[in-house]
């Protein structure tokens, strides 16, 4: 059963490795040092960041920015459980870590559809 | 109890070779950039619950541990980055007519897409 669904959690963990790849460090870099230092000027106050994250695009991007990334990284996780001695449960272990990227993505969807 | 015997493998194992640390480091560098996403995402949700909520949030954001929180997770982003690009021509096979790109290729223009959505992105961000 499981078998017929790998290439489906593989293609999202291969999508989100992907987007992790290609804007996780400038992301992590804006919005974990480059603010929390106070060298952002006004790019990161209410009225601004309001305004950026309003647009369509940026929502869109920010959806996909969070949701793809958990997928990579529930994929991941699952096996190197498995690779660390994980061997009961398996099905459990998968079913956490899919089931916890499926509630980020819900969540990131309920929280930017409000913008 | 029955099939064939399985030697056991402690599960320290990726701790004997430098080969499977570093296996076991880039495995672990999405546990970084998870805890990432979800600390955007209450970024998020906090400017959505208005500005007080945002700021005081934004100071959060602020403290030292927080910012080397940060620092630690953009050196396991840097290390994702590097090691799926160089695989990426591994599991890609792009031919042009017979012949297959050659990898240094195929990794080259992820680096350089890299680059310009990075500096794009930080452009859009900070631009105002």
């Amino acid at each position: 059963m499981a078998g017929t669904r790998e290439p489906f959690w593989w293609s999202l963990f291969a999508a989100g490795g992907a987007v992790a790849a290609l804007l996780a460090p400038v992301q992590i870099a804006l919005t974990g040092i480059v603010v929390a230092r106070g060298w952002a000027g006004q790019s990161f106050t209410y009225d601004r960041a309001l305004a950026l994250v309003s647009h369509p695009l940026s929502r869109l991007y920010l959806f996909v920015l969070i949701s793809l990334p958990l997928f990579h990284w529930a994929h991941r996780f699952r096996f190197t459980l498995i690779d660390l001695g994980f061997k009961w449960g398996r099905a459990l272990v998968a079913g956490v870590c899919y089931g916890a990227a499926v509630a980020g993505t819900i969540l990131a969807a309920l929280v930017l559809i409000r913008f | 109890m029955t099939g064939p015997y399985r030697r056991p493998v402690p599960s320290t194992w990726w701790l004997h070779n430098r080969a499977y640390f570093l296996f076991m480091l880039r495995e672990l560098t999405s546990v970084f950039i998870a805890a990432y996403v979800i600390l955007l995402l209450i970024l998020l949700y906090r400017l959505n619950a208005g500005r007080d909520a945002y700021e005081s949030y934004l100071r959060f954001l602020g403290a030292p541990g927080m910012v080397i929180f940060h620092v630690i997770a953009l050196a396991a982003a840097l290390f994702h980055t590097v090691t799926w690009f160089n695989l990426t021509p591994k599991v890609l096979v792009v031919r042009v007519g017979a012949r297959r790109v050659p990898a240094p290729i195929i990794a080259g223009v992820n680096y350089a897409a890299w680059v310009v959505l990075s500096a794009l992105v930080a452009w859009i961000v900070l631009r105002g």
